[in-house]
């Protein structure tokens, strides 16, 4: 590994940025001109919509808070953000279009970036059209906004690390299908890791130290910090990290495609 | 402007490209020829920086791909193997966003777009969706996008395949005509192609260059190059007791260059002379044709047609690809 080129390429100078910018807004293109992107907007109100309200109860609860809510997110997520990104890659490479994105004058980190940047986008911007569950809240209520906020940043970061840990699958296979299956799987893998029902049955064999270190792996050990409205170094840097290690992986795998 | 050296690629235990070494100045384009899986595409991907060579030296514009790529991939356009495009942007979008990654903006990029768009003919389909495209649009679009930026280097893997008679004129025009600029490289299957534009060729056949040369040279090493023709007027006829055939051919086999003077038609009477010299210098073939000239001037001969070959390249290409003897005398029968 080349760190000192390493180094060099994830620099931000202005001429980075416009190249990840224009390639964003190239791929943010993409989700609008084909369906994936309405679909994923639609659905994702759609269930989480019928979770909160219907599965969960949340009328009965008779409290005003949006942890109803917000406790579906690892489960929507696990089908629905490998869905947006598992093409992310592997169309590319599919298509051939790959040959032509990285013979641009730009290093493949940009071409990443970029990528990541306009998927994500897609999932905030579904994220940001549940703004109706708030204004029902606070109408119905007085809910501690700021626990919402921080969960919304919880949610939308927890977004993030599963698209990087797709996009990085993706970057494996030509096959969409296959890279959908794959980052299911991891996915699901950093649930359970800290899932209650899942711990509580590891606590019964393993010692506390263990489970716990296995636990920290998981999504939901920080996303349900930060749902109590905790807005803790520890866990966005938890969630940032994931995005970070996964993002370099997609580019060590892109790498070794091309060394054949 | 490209210089290459000892380029090698391996992938796993196969071979790809196994030492290949030129260098491209401004002014030439450089055709490259070769069977199927021969390491063209493999040469060119690596050119611009898309694969990393096994070993070997490459700098585009004095940049070195390898450790300097981004300076280097500036100077270089590309048409890369069967123009893969975005199936989901129009012809627009995607000219926009090719120019804009090339750092054009505003009025530049503009302009930019306008100026590949009447070149390439896309005017008709400029706001239409690249997946409802034919073939040849497709491939223009694709190669559009490879001259946005006027580049100084233009790296094209197969330019006309896939393309109607027209498009294919309308393409090397372009190549030939952008050449006197740029450094172009460019492969074919199409060796007609490589005559009507390169000013050189190069073979490669196993990951390695085979021949190399202006396409006339290239061709002044086929079998047939340097051979004469010669059809008499209707109506010559010979003395009384042997034919016209056998007298013409004693005599002309008589002169020095030539080695054998064979008889190939009757009506009208039409020989064949297979030179001695495998001097394939152009001088050289003139020589003999003056010579089978004079003699019929002394002999009272009325020519119709008297031709020298100037060869084939594709049976130079045939010659040095299949070094399997049978396998040559084999085509060789098919080509008659």
């Amino acid at each position: 590994m080349n760190w000192k080129q390493l180094a060099l390429d994830l620099q931000l100078d202005p001429v980075s940025l416009r190249n990840i910018y224009t390639i964003a807004r190239r791929e943010a293109f993409g989700f609008f001109a084909s369906p994936v992107a309405y679909v994923f907007i639609v659905i994702f109100l759609l269930l989480s919509g019928f979770f909160t309200f219907m599965a969960s109860d949340w009328f009965g609860m008779g409290q005003a808070s949006l942890e109803r809510f917000f406790m579906w997110h690892p489960w929507l997520y696990l089908f629905l953000v490998p869905a947006v990104g598992m093409r992310m890659w592997s169309e590319e490479r599919r298509l051939g279009t790959i040959e032509l994105l990285l013979t641009l004058p730009i290093t493949p980190w940009q071409a990443i970036a970029g990528k990541f940047l306009a998927s994500w986008a897609v999932l905030a911007l579904a994220l940001v059209l549940t703004f109706p569950m708030v204004i029902t809240v606070n109408y119905l209520g007085s809910p501690d906004n700021g626990i919402i906020f921080a969960a919304y940043i919880g949610s939308l970061l927890m977004a993030g690390a599963y698209l990087a840990v797709t996009a990085m699958t993706s970057a494996m296979t030509r096959n969409q299908v296959v890279s959908f299956i794959i980052s299911v799987v991891i996915c699901l893998f950093l649930i359970l890791a800290g899932w209650p029902p899942v711990t509580n049955m590891l606590i019964g064999w393993a010692s506390p130290a263990v489970v716990e270190t296995i636990a920290a792996f998981s999504v939901m050990t920080h996303f349900m910090s930060l749902q109590k409205g905790v807005l803790d170094t520890r866990d966005l840097l938890y969630f940032l990290s994931i995005v970070g290690f996964c993002l370099f992986s997609t580019s060590v795998i892109i790498r070794a495609h091309r060394a054949g | 402007m490209i210089k290459v050296r000892n380029l090698k690629k391996h992938f796993g235990p196969k071979v790809a490209v196994n030492g290949i070494s030129f260098s491209v100045e401004k002014g030439e384009v450089l055709g490259f020829l070769g069977p199927n899986g021969a390491g063209k595409s493999t040469t060119m991907r690596m050119i611009t920086g898309f694969i990393p060579p096994t070993d070997g030296e490459i700098s585009v514009g004095g940049f070195d791909v390898l450790t300097n790529p981004i300076p280097a991939k500036r100077l270089i356009g590309y048409l890369p193997e069967n123009a893969p495009l975005y199936g989901d942007m129009s012809v627009c979008a995607f000219l926009s966003f090719a120019a804009e990654m090339r750092g054009l903006t505003g009025e530049a990029k503009k302009k930019a777009v306008h100026r590949v768009v009447e070149m390439c003919f896309l005017e008709r389909v400029f706001h239409q969706s690249v997946e409802t495209l034919s073939k040849g649009y497709r491939h223009r679009t694709c190669f559009a996008q490879s001259i946005i930026h006027d580049p100084e280097v233009l790296i094209m893997d197969e330019p006309t395949d896939g393309l109607d008679p027209n498009q294919k004129h309308e393409v090397r025009t372009l190549i030939r005509t952008m050449g006197e600029k740029k450094a172009i490289i460019f492969s074919t299957h199409i060796l007609e192609e490589v005559e009507a534009v390169c000013t050189r060729a190069m073979i490669i056949d196993r990951g390695q260059v085979v021949a190399n040369g202006t396409p006339a040279d290239l061709k002044r090493r086929s079998e047939n190059a340097g051979v004469v023709t010669l059809r008499f007027a209707e109506g010559y006829s010979g003395s009384q007791n042997s034919p016209a055939g056998t007298v013409a051919a004693g005599k002309l086999g008589g002169i020095a260059g030539v080695k054998l003077a064979t008889v190939v038609g009757e009506k009208p009477l039409t020989l064949r002379l297979v030179p001695t010299s495998k001097d394939a210098s152009a001088g050289a073939h003139a020589q003999l044709a003056r010579e089978v000239h004079e003699l019929a001037v002394r002999e009272g001969w009325k020519l119709e047609e008297l031709h020298t070959e100037e060869g084939r390249l594709d049976e130079v290409f045939r010659a040095i690809t299949l070094p399997d003897s049978n396998d040559s005398k084999d085509s060789k029968k098919e080509a008659a």
